[in-house]
């Protein structure tokens, strides 16, 4: 019945694209942003999306560690860092690091996101420390850390060359990078709201190291503050050229721009419907990503679940210890799911569920871990999450 | 089968019970949505979604039922009990009134409460004749048919009696809570104190045989079956299509205005003790949104319940058959006692509804619009 909406809305063609795979191009995507109606965006891109993963919903156990809040970027969209002489500051050591690895010891945890801000006093040592204080502590978890502008800084402080900073964060146990930071590649929205960061350019000639290197990385893109339809198809568009020539990103993240405590409060929050387009139009326009992800802390859980027909595979995790979204005040979003309820928003969004690793390899077995039973239900990380 | 389905929906053919099972088992949501929103936009052409202004009071929680999927109740003689003197509910309404205007009827009063053995027919028809007085802006839409009942009961009065004593007073409409899951093993094990089925349908048969509008709800995912929440649908369907005939032939006069659903909400309720389910979820209530929408082919209007759902899914669900909004209730105090709970300012409202590709536009509990 959709199918008959679609050519009521005149988006046959990009119909007819999508079922031959044929890439779509800049206007295509203006149109599907501007399409009236969501379901008709969202049926096109659940083809992509059982083409490419079937009914497949990916989840992972994982835990988040911000090693510190001081940043000197000052980006206008944040209400998580503090300026580096503000007293609310904090840096993890890496024994505070490792302490907090340890507090899941008996839960197994199969990838560890850890990214900070910009913190000019953090030495070169620092950063390989916590890799390792990671590694050592967990080492059957993969360690996914660092943002193209935390590497940037890392190039800056360590005085050589992003190749050897990657050798050595490789050596020290780092697996992969996430993929924030990008924002939106425009200059105008850069100037606007996070001039001191890395440049569009910039955050591009990392990736490219970063791929070259033989690290995967993430890729994501901000919305809902002040860029408009064709910045955001030109960011996707431009994400898509990369991962053409580097073959390195894993998964795509839209992320939602929460205004609370920001400099930008006086805007409003993106609703339901815009969520679930932003993951449409990545999975329509990202032909080369195999994955998509509704991240639950910041479109809520129901939405991510929901996303599960409109493009996305991947409803990220349990997220034990997020402390940025946290920071924005979102009272509604909560700190971590249990296994149990990841499990139960997926059955009820009637897909399947493969737990996975940070390179989407299916968890098969618990083998090696130091709990494997998934009777150990998570409700002990519930307890101490928040 | 969902092809047949589908082919029956779009001729208008009503929809079985076995049709409505196959809808509810099948897995891809965005074609339920599909021909959810084809129905939808069958009732209400144009790009309208309208919302009501109006205010909830709980003029009492004293109640013995203790249904054991609620948490707001205070058993009679608890220190937790209260029965607001009129002065406060004259206050709340005054507030309603401030955010309302000077509307004819147009700022919905909605009053339930809970079966508080002091408070018979003659305490409501006091308290509504001067509501009535006073307030001219205010429709009143009050008392479930639990507490019909029960009123009836401690007054020693027919439902029908009481209802026209009511009325007569100033009860305008019905709402349609209490009806939680409409079958009969379901009623036993969450509520088994509190009406049956056929005590629910028959205070809204006598309601509608009088003139009078009521609404209908579903309180599903405590522990009924599938095949029960399609059962109850169907009894509203076919209470509806009673009220239906009764107008065309010239009798009756009410009917079901709406129909509402949301799902149980558990936190701190005596159910949730020994309860082996989880709480439902958003992609589940979009899914009964679109049965009901598809299934209900006599009833106008689907209201969403963004107090349960938040407003980020209720907008969601504007593609999934809603044509409504809702109230904008100003204060909630059942389901919030057991959980989830979001309140909205009707700015608020008409944002979501505007970025939806929706023109928001005010109503009155009677679903006329408002200038």
């Amino acid at each position: 019945m959709l199918t008959e909406t679609i050519s009521a809305s005149g988006l046959e063609d990009i119909l007819q694209k999508v079922v031959e795979g044929e890439r779509l191009d800049f206007s295509d995507g203006v149109r599907l942003y501007q399409a009236e109606d969501l379901n008709v965006v969202g049926y096109l891109a659940n083809i992509v999306r059982e083409q490419k993963n079937g009914s497949i919903a990916y989840y992972i156990r994982n835990q988040h560690i911000n090693y510190t809040n001081i940043c000197n970027k000052l980006c206008k969209f944040c209400s998580f860092y503090v300026t580096p002489r503000d007293e609310r500051g904090y840096v993890l050591e890496p024994e505070v690091i490792r302490a907090r690895v340890r507090e899941f010891r008996d839960y197994p945890i199969r990838e560890i996101h850890m990214v900070g801000g910009i913190n000019p006093k953090l030495p070169y040592e620092y950063y390989l420390d916590i890799v390792r204080a990671v590694r050592d502590e967990r080492p059957q978890a993969h360690v996914k850390a660092f943002t193209m502008i935390e590497l940037a800084q890392l190039e800056r402080v360590a005085k050589k060359p992003l190749e050897e900073v990657l050798t050595d964060l490789k050596t020290a146990g780092l697996d992969c990078c996430p993929g924030g930071g990008a924002e939106v590649f425009s200059n105008r929205v850069h100037e606007e709201l996070f001039r001191a960061k890395l440049d569009n350019e910039g955050w591009f000639d990392v990736a490219r190291v970063v791929h070259r290197s033989g690290l995967r990385s993430n890729a994501t893109m901000l919305y809902g503050h002040i860029e408009t339809v064709e910045e955001k198809v030109k960011h996707l568009i431009h994400i898509r050229e990369l991962q053409d020539e580097t073959g390195g990103f894993l998964c795509f993240v839209p992320l939602a721009f929460d205004p609370q405590n920001t400099e930008l409060s006086h805007l409003p929050p993106p609703t339901g419907q815009q969520n679930l387009r932003e993951i449409a139009l990545a999975r329509l326009m990202l032909d080369n990503f195999d994955h998509v992800k509704a991240f639950w802390i910041m479109v809520t859980p129901p939405v991510a679940q929901v996303a599960m027909w409109y493009g996305a595979d991947d409803i990220d995790g349990t997220v034990a210890h997020y402390e940025i979204t946290h920071a924005l005040g979102a009272t509604s979003h909560r700190q971590a799911l249990s296994e149990a309820d990841l499990l139960h928003l997926i059955a009820e969004a009637r897909r399947d569920a493969v737990e996975r690793d940070a390179f989407y390899n299916p968890v098969v077995s618990s083998e090696g871990l130091p709990h494997s039973d998934a009777a150990r239900d998570t409700n002990d990380v519930e307890a101490t999450a928040c | 089968m969902l092809k047949q389905i589908e082919k029956k929906v779009v001729a208008g053919e009503r929809l079985t019970v076995a049709d409505a099972t196959a809808v509810y088992f099948h897995s891809n949501l965005l074609e339920l949505a599909g021909m959810a929103d084809f129905v939808r936009r069958r009732k209400h052409t144009g790009t309208t979604v309208t919302y009501n202004v109006g205010r909830n009071i709980n003029y009492t929680n004293i109640c013995w039922v203790k249904c054991k999927f609620c948490n707001f109740y205070a058993a009679p003689g608890s220190p937790d009990g209260y029965t607001l003197p009129h002065d406060e509910i004259f206050a709340k309404i005054d507030e309603l009134i401030a955010v309302g205007g000077d509307v004819p009827h147009g700022c919905e009063l909605l009053m339930q409460g809970g079966l508080n053995p002091k408070l018979r027919v003659e305490y409501f028809e006091e308290l509504f004749v001067e509501i009535t007085r006073r307030y001219p802006q205010v429709y009143l839409h009050a008392l479930s048919a639990t507490e019909i009942i029960y009123i009836a009961h401690i007054s020693k009065l027919t439902i029908e009696e009481t209802l026209r004593r009511l009325r007569q007073a100033g009860l305008q409409s019905l709402p349609g809570a209490g009806a939680e899951i409409l079958s009969d093993a379901v009623r036993d094990q969450i509520a088994f104190r509190k009406d049956t089925t056929d005590e629910w349908l028959e205070v809204h048969r006598a309601a509608h045989h009088i003139g009078m509008n009521t609404t209908a709800t579903m309180m599903y995912g405590s522990l009924e079956a599938a095949e029960q929440r399609i059962e109850h649908l169907e009894l509203i369907r076919q209470t509806q299509d009673i009220a239906l005939r009764e107008i065309g032939s010239g009798r009756g006069g009410g009917k079901f205005t709406a129909f509402i659903a949301w799902d149980f909400q558990p936190e701190g309720t005596e159910l949730q003790s020994n309860w082996d389910r989880r709480k439902s979820t958003g992609a589940e209530y979009l899914r009964m949104v679109a049965l009901s929408r598809i299934f209900l082919d006599n009833i106008d209007n689907l209201q969403a319940s963004y107090v349960t759902q938040g407003s980020k899914i209720a907008q969601i669900a504007l593609r999934y058959g809603l044509n409504d909004f809702g109230s904008s209730m100003m204060e909630e105090n059942v389901v919030s006692a057991a959980g989830t709970f979001h309140l909205m300012p009707i700015s608020e409202f008409c944002r979501v509804i505007a970025e939806a590709g929706y023109e928001p536009r005010r109503r009155n509990t009677r679903y006329e619009f408002i200038e």
